[in-house]
């Protein structure tokens, strides 16, 4: 890259950098809000009197949280759901990657399958299908409606193929003149040299499992199976406002007690704070790999 | 020989995904029959009244319809131009940093609300808008009145817009950055010999090269025209903005799920369903003609 050194483009980079971070502190700054607010007093908080730093520092809210049972009911299903629906997502797609990667000569079927898959990425059944659906197959109200709801996750499916199919092609051979079969090929030479993508969309489905709130509302009966992120839903961020008038929902909203929800926020914030490192590594190498074509 | 006994294998390693395909994607696409019928879940589809197009007439005939369209259209084609410009823009910044390190904590930093749930951030934006929130506290010390922002219907769908932009800019950004690695720097190099400072540089060198990109971008995201983001509209509507808040697919949820007009919202969501599949055919033609784009 070219350098400069005059002062007008000291100046540029200064304030392209003081431009940037100011950017970045807003990316930051709600998450960092909401941390304070759930160490602060109560009273403080809704008075609006915290800011960035905690007015009155105690740890009321999360003792509070301590002694919910609901609270840790939920996390308990939506850390089952987590490490489920990673397995299966993970056993089911790589298994599938396989064969869609191959070329048409070694299977024939690849294309018609492919166009199956990409199919139900463009079109589906909406709504009440879908719900009439996992209500026939008995899935409502269990764990693995939450695991399955979600159906095939097709692009994780796409990336794995892009990737199998960039893979040279002489290593194939090698294996194959040693006499592999398409198993040993999968286990001991595709899935080793998959690691990058593999870690990204495994990462990607555990995301997945632990913000989605939507099926876990309507694919439960009741408190007692709602994953973390419904349970918050519920009780959090989704007031009952029908037929309420301006004055009434200002009320409300005064209400609400400030601290002990944002503890809650922060709580069902910190997994994806915590493997957030481990997918930034792996995500751009990822997605760049996976989604370039031959 | 090779071919035909690893076929079998082919078969047998497709079947667990295609299975779940089946019962969870593709048999729904055939309880679209509920839009024709008057559907009764104690009846089932077999048994159920056929109806014939009653559904879509009533549909039509619903002052809720034109509403919800409109609201969907605004919402999701202004997230549109706002997740295509603001990435770019920053991608651009982001590329004239020199200082690797602090570019790459910025980078970490700004990827970071795309992987946080629409519930969690809905609870942190409802406590930061509330009435006695830290936008407030602002307003009332610059003299301003304090406004109740989510019960105010005209401001409603900017909020959307601005928060989605928001959440999504850092990540939309992945793209671009990677876009711009592709080009050549003898073509700044050049560019500078010839006189060109930095942000004529920008203007000339680096916007061109990110041209197909752009024009792949804006038109992959064709498909999502009717696509106004459920998640995140649901966690922060309320019935004071229904009038410019309301979308195809919030009000079908209700009026399907809590209102149990099964026939009515699989119609509406029937016809949601074949408008986008129209528009992505119609977006992936334009891609692979104009910038050689393929899914697989």
């Amino acid at each position: 890259m070219l350098r400069e050194n005059t002062w007008r483009a000291k100046l540029f980079d200064l304030t392209l950098l003081i431009v940037l971070l100011l950017i970045a502190f807003l990316c930051l700054l709600p998450l960092w809000y909401t941390l304070a607010v759930s160490l602060s007093e109560k009273s403080a908080a809704a008075a609006g009197r915290v800011w960035l730093w905690p007015v009155g520092l105690n740890f009321n809210s999360y003792k509070q949280i301590m002694g919910d049972g609901s609270f840790f009911n939920s996390f308990w299903i939506s850390i089952q759901r987590v490490v489920l629906g990673a397995s299966v997502t993970f056993f089911i797609t790589t298994l599938m990657a396989y064969p869609l990667s191959r070329s048409t000569k070694e299977f024939r079927m690849r294309n018609v399958c492919m166009w199956i898959l990409v199919f139900t990425l463009l079109f589906n059944g909406g709504l009440i299908p879908w719900y009439m659906t996992i209500k026939e197959l008995g899935l409502y109200d269990t764990i693995w409606g939450l695991v399955l709801g979600g159906g095939v996750p097709v692009f994780n499916v796409i990336l794995i193929v892009n990737f199998f199919r960039n893979l040279p092609k002489e290593l194939d051979e090698a294996a194959l003149v040693d006499g592999a079969g398409p198993w040993r090929m999968l286990l001991t030479l595709y899935i080793p040299l998959a690691v990058p993508v593999l870690a990204t969309v495994t990462l990607f489905t555990i995301v997945y499992h632990w913000n989605e709130f939507f099926h876990g509302l309507v694919l439960t009966s009741g408190q007692e199976n709602y994953p973390l992120q419904t349970l918050i839903q519920q009780f959090v961020v989704v007031i009952n406002t029908a037929n309420m008038t301006e004055d009434q929902y200002k009320r409300m909203s005064e209400l609400s007690n400030q601290t002990l929800n944002a503890a809650k926020i922060f709580i069902a914030m910190v997994p994806v704070l915590i493997i957030y490192p481990f997918l930034q590594r792996f995500f751009i190498h990822g997605i760049t790999l996976g989604s370039v074509k031959e | 020989m090779r071919n035909q006994s690893f076929t079998k294998h082919y078969y047998i390693m497709l079947l667990p995904g295609f299975i779940w395909l089946l019962l969870i994607s593709i048999i729904p696409m055939f309880g679209i029959v509920i839009a024709f019928q008057d559907f009764n879940p104690g009846k089932g589809f077999f048994q159920s009244e056929w109806v014939g197009l009653d559904n879509f007439e009533y549909m039509f005939a619903l002052n809720d319809t034109p509403v919800i369209f409109f609201n969907t259209v605004f919402i999701a084609v202004m997230k549109m131009i706002g997740n295509l410009i603001v990435p770019l823009i920053f991608a651009i910044m982001l590329n004239e940093l020199r200082m690797m390190i602090v570019k790459r904590w910025i980078q970490t930093i700004v990827y970071l609300p795309h992987f946080l749930s629409w519930v969690i951030l809905s609870g942190i934006l409802l406590d930061v808008f509330s009435y006695t929130g830290p936008i407030n506290t602002v307003m009332t010390f610059i003299g301003l009145d304090p406004i109740l922002f989510f019960a105010r219907a005209d401001l409603f769908p900017f909020i959307i817009v601005a928060s989605d932009v928001w959440k999504e800019f850092g990540f939309n950004t992945i793209i671009y950055l990677a876009a711009l690695t592709s080009i050549n720097p003898s073509l700044y190099e050049a560019a500078a010999i010839d006189g060109a400072a930095r942000l004529r540089r920008m203007w000339h060198v680096t916007l061109p090269g990110l041209r197909t990109t752009i024009v792949l971008l804006a038109v992959l995201s064709l498909g999502n025209v009717l696509n106004a983001g459920f998640d995140q509209i649901f966690n922060l509507y309320n019935p004071l903005v229904y009038s410019t808040g309301d979308i195809i697919d919030t009000w079908v949820y209700r009026e399907g799920l809590l209102n149990m007009q099964y026939g009515l919202a699989t119609a509406v969501g029937l016809l949601k369903s074949v408008v986008s599949f129209i528009l992505i055919i119609v977006s992936y033609q334009l891609a692979s003609r104009f910038a050689n784009y393929r899914i697989f």
